[in-house]
């Protein structure tokens, strides 16, 4: 506990300066905000710049040649070479925008998985998918005829190798998985994962919206075929996200959507599409939500990701401390190994909804529901829990007050 | 406004009755209320003899407000028309809705139920109060071949 409370009196960053960016602490009636997996806040940095883009650079980009719409090209190739440098891909070209890593998760079920997948073959996800990462290879499964299986979790909600290694086999095909699980916090060894995928020569498939956040990412080092992740849970707008693929993957698979830009040459009967990465981007780009990406990912470095992980693992383990103080509550939470700043629990006689508009009534924002992850909540056990999860802008005195609200929700919902 | 005006004794009890909590193998009919966001997930079913609500129960799981809200409106409508429940969903809604406001109307017309007048102000918490009732609405609609309330 000694070196908890160091790190979160010594964040090695200047906290201060950090939340004085943070225009919503400004709020009159303060809002502890620990809601930070559904989707952060914005700094002002990243609201500035998107403002300056639609002010001085608006114009529709890759077409035209004026100056505003040469402009706006410049700023959605840097944003993606931002990108590409932030995750260390190979070539920028590997970089694709999309809405968010739904969408990027999608573009991968509807051009790799419909071409390629047939009867007899098996996807293998995990048992914490969002419903992000599962009602798609759900639809996969029944358009294919292709098997979908599950990994199983352990007491300690890790992922269960043992039933990962007895599972895979030369039919599994792809393994699509969460690398940060948004309710548990799970990390599982993504590298193993990758490289045990490998052997049996499937498709990797890593849902890192939870991941790329909290901690470096580097997908030539972890090897992922795709790789999906959304802007707005690292800073960035709502509406930008990206998918990573290998450019020899990419180059053979088929388009996702059709329209302008995505195209090369179009004849009456057919066309020839565009070289990767604009073959997956039909029509006008939000280029306001790429360069906000980009300033998000600058932020984030300026911080520094190791600092960020640091700081973010001593409030999740300070939280999961205070939080097992108290009398009838479960957790759902790992408590070996490694794991990211979500934490679900429940108060035993209080329906998390309960809970959170109580919480809400002390200026507590925290997730009640089952938070797109149905089937994990059925292994659970439980129809819903309270989710709180943490960003490094949050703070050792705001877990205090949340302890102390959640103190008053036993007294309101009368369970002594 | 204070939250003991939304978690109030009336809703408290009655989130934690098993009154009108049982199953009814002889229903009229019986329709499952589901919000897929907060996961409150009721089967309601009701009994009718000769245009008369002769019994109104439920099973389920689901947050204080909408399990209160539910039992409530179990007891209400025992032993009403169904005509006279039909005008009691109209009355509820438009409480929720903040577009009946006359305490005396309400109180006479929904007894208990009004305990939820409050839950106007919280808009994230309306699914839960109007759950059952829009279940019931449901229910009367297919049972009678009318509309369902607005």
């Amino acid at each position: 506990m000694d070196a908890i409370l160091e790190k979160l009196t010594n964040p090695g960053f200047d906290l201060e300066k950090v939340r004085s960016d943070f225009a919503y602490l400004e709020l009159e009636g303060p809002i502890i905000y620990l809601d930070n997996a559904a989707t952060t806040q914005r700094p002002n940095q990243v609201i500035d710049r998107m403002s300056d883009f639609y002010r001085f650079e608006n114009g529709n980009p890759l077409r035209g040649a004026h100056r505003l719409g040469a402009a706006a090209t410049e700023a959605m190739v840097n944003s993606r070479a931002r990108v590409a440098k932030f995750i260390n891909s190979k070539s920028v070209r590997e970089i694709i925008f999309t809405r968010n890593a739904s969408e990027a998760l999608n573009l991968v079920t509807y051009t790799w998985a419909l071409d390629n997948l047939k009867p007899g073959d098996q996807i293998l996800i995990t048992r914490m998918e969002h419903h992000s990462n599962f009602v798609n290879w759900q639809f996969a499964a029944q358009k294919t005829g292709a098997e979908l299986s599950f990994i199983e979790l352990t007491s300690d909600y890790q992922l269960d190798m043992a039933d990962y290694k007895s599972k895979i086999s030369e039919r599994t095909k792809v393994v699509a998985f969460s690398a940060a699980s948004n309710v548990l916090g799970t990390m599982p060894d993504t590298r193993e994962i990758i490289k045990i995928a490998k052997q049996h020569g499937a498709l990797t498939v890593v849902d890192a919206a939870q991941l790329v956040p909290h901690i470096k990412v580097d997908v030539q080092d972890l090897d992922c075929d795709f790789l999906a992740f959304s802007g707005h849970k690292m800073l960035a707008p709502l509406g930008i996200g990206v998918l990573y693929g290998k450019a020899e993957i990419l180059n053979k698979i088929s388009p996702f959507q059709y329209g302008g830009e995505m195209i090369e040459y179009v004849e009456d009967q057919s066309s020839t599409y565009a070289e990767i990465p604009y073959k997956f981007e039909a029509g006008t780009q939000d280029v306001g939500g790429m360069v906000g990406l980009a300033t998000a990912i600058d932020y984030l470095e300026d911080v520094g990701l190791t600092n960020i992980a640091e700081y973010e693992a001593a409030l999740a383990d300070y939280c999961v401390a205070e939080l097992e103080q108290l009398p009838d509550l479960e957790i759902y939470h790992p408590r070996q190994g490694v794991k990211g700043p979500a934490i679900a629990f429940n108060v035993m006689g209080a329906h998390p909804h309960d809970v959170a508009t109580i919480l809400d009534y002390h200026g507590v924002a925290i997730r009640a529901g089952h938070h797109c992850t149905q089937p994990l909540h059925r292994y659970l056990g439980q129809n819903s829990t309270n989710r709180v999860s943490f960003a490094f802008y949050n703070t050792k005195q705001e877990i205090d007050l949340f302890i102390e609200a959640l103190h008053d929700v036993r007294d309101i919902m009368q369970l002594g | 406004m204070d939250l003991r005006q939304i978690y109030s004794q009336i809703i408290m009890e009655n989130s934690r009755s098993n009154r009108h909590r049982y199953e009814m193998p002889d229903a009229t009919a019986t329709e499952r209320g589901y919000n897929p966001s907060c996961g409150d997930d009721i089967h309601l079913s009701i009994k009718i003899e000769d245009d008369v609500i002769t019994d109104a129960s439920f099973t389920g799981t689901g947050c204080a407000i909408s399990q209160a809200s539910t039992s409530l409106l179990c007891g209400l409508i025992k032993g009403k028309p169904v005509t006279e429940a039909k005008e009691l969903i109209k009355t509820f809604l438009g409480m929720i809705k903040g577009e009946i406001t006359d305490d005396s109307i309400l109180e006479e017309e929904l007894e208990d139920a009004v305990a939820f007048k409050n839950i106007s102000t919280m808009p994230q918490r309306v699914r839960c109060a109007v759950l059952a009732w829009r279940t019931l609405d449901l229910i009367i609609a297919k049972e009678t071949g009318t509309e369902m309330t607005e």
